[in-house]
């Protein structure tokens, strides 16, 4: 399978993945790296992942990272409610202290959480941990040990080794730098906002009923907004919003109706300064040059 | 038009060639490893090699690891292997670098390889790290200036920003307490006793549920009360910005001034907008001036503001000369009433920076006794000594 054949058979599931990225994706399934995507928020960092695990018919994992994130909601806890239950039963059996301890501390009673569920499913999943630079640092070195092994070790247990290698994808928006380690470890490639012609595939693969007037309007529309000094730049979601909305109201010409185009830009602006700086005059201008 | 590097007939052949090209990497500033060298040969056997942007974006995968990384790779990219030295020429239809660019950046090459090797770790973004070291040492030196700097010449709004600074560094080194005590918690580092048995009794005597406790940060709170009388005129604008700085670092903390009645500025100080913020407040402090009625000030203070503000919890920083006209007995008094709240009183005084003073003021002696801590605040390097003390308090 080479990356070309990757790009077409994500652009079934209806990602339009770019060169660069079908290329790196490729390597990373191939090397059996994980791939540390880098990239503005809504540049559809999450969906590779997501379209990934159709495209392969496998399972998804996701990890959503965030502050605080720690080993037990990471990588596996103990059931310890059951375990007592258990104790509890098994007083009554009379069974030994030492085979009860046996038993308590088996993979039964074992909750698997994101990471140890990716290495322990027979056929490889797709292992998604999303925004990592959220995760504290001492998570992220946690991290490092199962990505560059694929193994986990507990304590009562022993070491789990990968059944199967998952294929991992991390994504992060930048709020923090990651470690120099973490990076060697991955591939890495950086998402930027698609060009005029890649958001159009987007736009005519996630909506094909749009016309193609509107459809070229709404991406002129919408990479000149993007070129606007904005607090939060539209992503692609956004983007596919704007068209359904317009659609919904039935328009054909951005240009037609100033105030329906007005009301429409809720779905692209998303905070109120945002909105005070696109006023009507704005958008009708911005609407003329994308017609 | 670009051109294609052909490498002597004697070049051992592509995994050399790869060697090479990390190094290159390595030269201008890219982290890469051994192993990165032969990620990147077995990245190449999965890609088609023959097409060269087929490979320029493999490596692009392997090599790179940070977003300005992966925009200067591909200068670095033509800059080895489409190097416009030995060549044989050769037309790549798809690629971006013009001729021009190609000279320029073999060039470039050199020039960074030259400076490279003292900043090998850090990834040498050309210019801008250049542009990075001068700010910092223009900044460095400006700064041990300012610090010599009687506070009187801080009157340009960069100064009152380094102000500003300092006063957020002191905010904080006062705020960070941790309690001794542990209370419940949802993530605690300890379990909660008392708590698992309580819960415990409900599914008969059996700890189901596992409850936390955990150490809670206690922080302490600041009260500053600045005095702008005539006499400390000359600094009360930098104690502004300190205190502007104070409350910007810190949400809980509350600020007063008083010249010869007090004057609450919380809320005025915690305009969006800092020099705004000042201006308003050095409005409200010029407004009033004359005559200093500290005693009186600070009875007021301890009897109403006090009571709901001022508690064990509390630092209270007082930034006045002493210099009182009205009879020492009521400063002392005040001062013992604040004191029996449970709070530490700091008072900065900037008179005392200066060589030979003696606190004889009457005021200033009254309030001796009652004070935690006496110090100097007239330059910006003491009120940055001020914080390994106030981190002991």
């Amino acid at each position: 399978m080479t990356w070309t054949d990757l790009q077409t058979a994500l652009g079934r599931q209806g990602y339009v993945a770019s060169d660069d990225l079908a290329v790196a994706l490729h390597l990373a399934l191939q090397l059996e790296r994980p791939l540390l995507l880098e990239g503005a928020a809504g540049v559809g960092k999450t969906e590779v992942a997501r379209t990934l695990s159709q495209a392969k018919d496998t399972q998804l994992i996701r990890l959503q990272c965030y502050e605080g994130l720690d080993a037990a909601q990471a990588i596996y806890e103990w059931n310890y409610q059951r375990q007592l239950l258990s104790i509890r039963a098994s007083a009554e059996d009379g069974e030994t202290g030492k085979a009860v301890e046996q038993r308590i501390f088996s993979r039964e009673f074992l909750l698997e959480r994101p990471l140890l569920a990716a290495i322990t499913r027979d056929k490889p999943p797709v292992l998604l941990i999303d925004e990592i630079d959220r995760a504290d640092e001492e998570f992220e070195a946690y991290l490092l040990e199962v990505l560059s092994d694929y193994q986990i070790s507990v304590p009562e247990l022993g070491t789990i080794t990968a059944t199967s290698k998952p294929m991992v994808i991390l994504t992060s928006n930048g709020t923090r730098d990651l470690s120099d380690a973490l990076r060697r470890r991955c591939l890495y490639t950086h998402v930027a906002y698609p060009d005029r012609q890649t958001e159009l595939s987007i736009l005519k693969s996630r909506c094909p009923q749009v016309e193609d007037h509107l459809a070229h309007q709404v991406i002129g529309f919408v990479q000149t907004l993007r070129k606007e000094d904005l607090e939060k730049t539209p992503g692609i979601a956004e983007m596919l919003d704007f068209a359904a909305a317009l659609m919904g109201l039935g328009i054909a010409d951005l240009t037609d109706n100033p105030a329906v185009l007005q009301a429409t830009l809720t779905t692209l602006l998303k905070t109120q300064s945002d909105q005070a700086q696109i006023t009507p005059e704005v958008a009708a201008r911005i609407a003329g040059k994308a017609a | 038009m670009t051109r294609v590097t052909r490498f002597a007939a004697r070049d051992p052949g592509p995994a050399a060639r790869m060697t090479g090209f990390i190094t290159h990497l390595r030269q201008n500033g890219l982290r890469l490893g051994v192993s990165e060298a032969e990620t990147a040969l077995t990245a190449l056997t999965l890609v088609d090699a023959p097409d060269i942007e087929h490979c320029r974006m493999a490596m692009r995968a392997v090599c790179t690891g940070c977003a300005e990384e992966a925009d200067r790779f591909d200068e670095l990219f033509n800059s080895y292997w489409l190097d416009a030295g030995r060549v044989k020429q050769r037309l790549i239809p798809k690629s971006d670098a013009s001729p021009s660019n190609d000279v320029q950046s073999s060039r470039d090459r050199s020039g960074e390889t030259a400076h490279s090797g003292g900043t090998a770790t850090t990834p040498d973004t050309q210019e801008g790290a250049a542009d990075n070291d001068g700010t910092g040492k223009l900044i460095a030196t400006r700064q041990s200036n300012l610090k010599r700097k009687d506070l009187r010449e801080l009157i340009r709004p960069e100064d009152i920003a380094e102000a500003e600074a300092v006063a957020r560094r002191i905010g904080e080194a006062l705020r960070d307490r941790r309690s001794r005590r542990r209370i419940a918690a949802r993530k605690g580092d300890r379990l909660h006793f008392r708590k698992i048995i309580r819960r415990s009794l409900a599914t008969g005597g059996e700890p189901l549920h596992l409850l936390r406790k955990q150490r809670p940060d206690r922080s302490r709170k600041v009260v500053a009360l600045c005095d702008v009388s005539g006499s400390m005129s000359v600094y009360s604008q930098v104690f502004l910005a300190f205190l502007a700085g104070l409350m910007r670092a810190d949400k809980d903390a509350d600020a007063y001034l008083f010249h010869t009645r007090l004057v609450r500025i919380t809320e005025a100080l915690r305009d969006k907008d800092a020099m705004q913020a000042i201006g308003r407040l050095s409005l409200m402090a010029n407004g009033f001036g004359g005559g200093t009625k500290i005693g009186p000030s600070l009875q007021r203070f301890a009897d109403t503001y006090a009571r709901r503000f001022v508690d064990g919890r509390s630092v209270v920083l007082i930034l006045s000369d002493g210099y009182d006209t009205e009879p020492p007995q009521g400063l002392a008094n005040a001062l013992s009433k604040l004191k029996k709240r449970g709070c530490r009183i700091i008072w900065l005084n900037p008179l005392k920076g200066w060589q030979d003073y003696a606190p004889i003021a009457g005021a200033m002696a009254a309030a001796l006794p009652e004070i935690d801590l006496f110090k100097p605040a007239n330059t910006l390097a003491d009120l940055e000594n001020l914080r390994p003390e106030l981190v002991t308090l």
